[in-house]
């Protein structure tokens, strides 16, 4: 590292002072930007920061896959009878799962990323403050949108039809996607709150494997015991994969459209000013 | 760019913060005129960042007060964001991405289009020199490189104000000369700029004016010229012969000087400040002249004698009665 900084510095070309002075001087200071802007750049950082490490799509390519294959034969014969009927029900809700727990990696890069000297940069701007936040929500939304198409091949491929046809689909995504992003602000806040990326991991499991599981994504829920179904009913996850797999079946839930919204509000409204506030603290 | 000459960019009242049990900053008065250089000196741990962090609006200090041009940071950040540019202890760019990208993104929140970001972004890296590797990540820059796209993303708008936090620690001679052209360059163009730094000869090379802090606290602030007279107009350095007379050469410096002596780790070496309070209107020469004279009496054989300025080292050993922590051959005089 020492000997290549060496080599390099000295064949590196001299500072131009003249244009420097001119930089300087010509220096115009354009009006702020938006909110809408300045959030829509911070996406787009988070963009670029997946076109140079490829690899971190690994999590929304391979991990939604296995998922499907593995649920949809594990529990298939025994539940439906076979793969082939249970991946009708299970496609939807497996989709809701795998989105819901890639959302934790959201943490996870929030935790790694505000200890680098570019935040104090970020920080020190006159920009809308939650605009970096969301700009990292942004690009998870892509991964989250990736996944979700990925996951929907693979199920195609081994025999789920949607009733609800293109329509049908894009609107259970969506309503996926938007669940999501408010659903991150969970892991935006213990990704201040924690300390290393190993706790905030740990901390997500915890949360994520009781609220994933504990729903109606792998069977329906009456033949559970009552004081679970109690859990199970009034879980958002519950919720949530009803109106995705009503939506794609072709029906509209208004009902479990309204409670994912609501839910989603319900998030940002508590873990957005917590987040934002331990962001202003950090 | 040109500011009224007798503005205030920067000015601290009592400015506090505490870690803990630690006194951070301890009370720290600043007043910075604008236009110009000025030095927070001092060593690792005296509170330099922190201050520095306080006045960028990225610390909420725990007592006292601070405006930057007249705002206050803590009621009026925003205002405050939008005058000045941090470069920070460590690279304050994003490592994953490339130079071109890094300066573009900042542009864009900064306001300009993705035109005009553009444009600013190719001048910049032109202008410093990094145009070639302007398609690489900053994670391969070596590190002139990366101060130089460091201080090139706090210039895309031309700061009123630009904090530089030790801007050339860990560089190479070459390499922080360079940076050095470059905050000259600056200041040229009428940004004041606040820069910390542990480097005496940095100060001594940029700052028109200094304070320097210890233990959060600002011990010593004035132009060069002043610290340095108020320590002594210079410093007699003597090497002797034989080590053994070394003592008795400090007790003839201390009685006929009536200074302070300081023994160097060299065992012959020993150093007088001369021109102090005490000079009874003699001039530094004249009191080294009378020195040599009372050594030579006492039959102590000097081998090599020079009188110079003090250095800002013994500047710093004056103040704080401690060295700069540094390791003692660098410490040039």
């Amino acid at each position: 590292m020492s000997t290549a900084t060496t080599t390099e510095t000295q064949d590196l070309a001299p500072v131009s002072a003249e244009s420097l002075a001119a930089l300087l001087v010509a220096g115009e200071r354009p009006p702020r930007p938006s909110a809408l802007s300045a959030s829509l750049t911070f996406g787009w950082r988070a963009i670029l920061k997946i076109k140079h490490v490829p690899e971190q799509l690994f999590d929304v390519t391979a991990f939604p896959i296995m998922m499907v294959l593995m649920y949809t034969y594990l529990f298939g014969g025994a539940l439906a009878g076979s793969p082939k009927e249970y991946i009708q029900f299970l496609l939807p809700g497996i989709m809701v799962m795998s989105v819901v727990m890639i959302t934790m990696y959201t943490g996870v890069s929030v935790n790694t990323d505000i200890e680098k000297g570019v935040f104090d940069r970020f920080r020190t701007l006159p920009i809308w403050r939650p605009s970096v936040m969301v700009g990292y929500l942004l690009g998870d939304a892509l991964r989250y949108t990736i996944a979700s198409v990925v996951m929907l091949t693979v199920g195609v491929i081994l025999g789920y039809r949607p009733d609800g046809g293109f329509g049908g689909v894009v609107a259970g995504i969506a309503l996926l996607i938007v669940f999501s992003f408010a659903f991150s602000w969970i892991w935006t806040m213990f990704g201040l709150l924690l300390r290393t990326e190993k706790s905030v991991m740990g901390v997500s499991m915890m949360v994520m494997f009781p609220l994933t599981f504990l729903s109606n994504i792998f069977v329906d829920p009456t033949t559970m015991p009552g004081w679970l179904q109690a859990f199970v009913n009034n879980s958002p996850i519950t919720h949530l994969s009803s109106a995705v797999r009503e939506l794609m079946a072709g029906a509209w839930p208004t009902d479990e459209i309204a409670w994912s919204l609501g839910w989603a509000g319900l998030f940002i409204a508590i873990f957005g000013p917590v987040t934002m506030r331990l962001y202003n603290r950090k | 760019m040109s500011q009224h000459p007798s503005a205030v960019a920067i000015e601290t009242a009592g400015l506090v913060k505490t870690f803990g049990d630690t006194r951070a900053v301890d009370g720290v008065d600043l007043a910075v005129p604008a236009g110009t250089v000025y030095g927070l000196l001092g060593p690792n741990g005296a509170g330099k960042t922190t201050t520095v962090r306080m006045l960028a609006t990225l610390l909420r200090p725990d007592g006292g007060q601070a405006h930057v041009f007249g705002h206050d940071v803590v009621r009026e950040a925003d205002e405050v964001r939008g005058r000045v540019s941090l470069t920070g202890q460590y690279a304050s760019v994003d490592e994953d991405l490339t130079g071109t990208e890094n300066l573009v993104l900042l542009g864009r929140l900064l306001g300009h289009d993705k035109r005009a970001a553009r444009e600013r972004s190719g001048q910049l890296l032109d202008a410093f020199g990094l145009t070639e590797a302007a398609g690489k990540q900053v994670k391969h820059y070596s590190g002139g490189m990366r101060r130089r796209i460091d201080i090139a993303a706090s210039i895309l708008n031309t700061p009123e104000l630009l904090f530089l936090d030790e801007p050339t620690t860990g560089l190479d001679p070459r390499s922080r000369n360079q940076v050095w052209d470059i905050v000259r360059a600056v200041v040229a163009q009428g940004t004041t700029v606040l820069l910390t730094t542990q480097y005496l000869d940095e100060a001594d090379q940029l700052a028109s004016r200094i304070a320097v802090i210890d233990h959060g606290r600002v011990i010593a602030e004035g132009t060069k010229g002043e610290l340095k007279a108020s320590v002594g107009a210079g410093s007699v350095h003597l090497r002797l012969r034989d080590a053994q007379q070394r003592p008795e050469a400090a007790e003839v410096l201390r009685r006929t000087l009536d200074v302070q002596v300081q023994l160097e780790p060299d065992p012959v070496a020993l150093t007088a400040r001369v021109g102090g309070g005490a000079a009874n209107g003699q001039g530094a020469a004249e009191q080294a002249a009378r020195a040599l004279a009372e050594l030579a009496r006492g039959g102590v054989v000097v081998d090599n004698f020079s009188l110079g300025q003090p250095s800002l080292d013994e500047v710093f050993l004056a103040l704080t009665g401690h060295d700069t922590h540094e390791p003692k051959d660098e410490v040039a005089a």
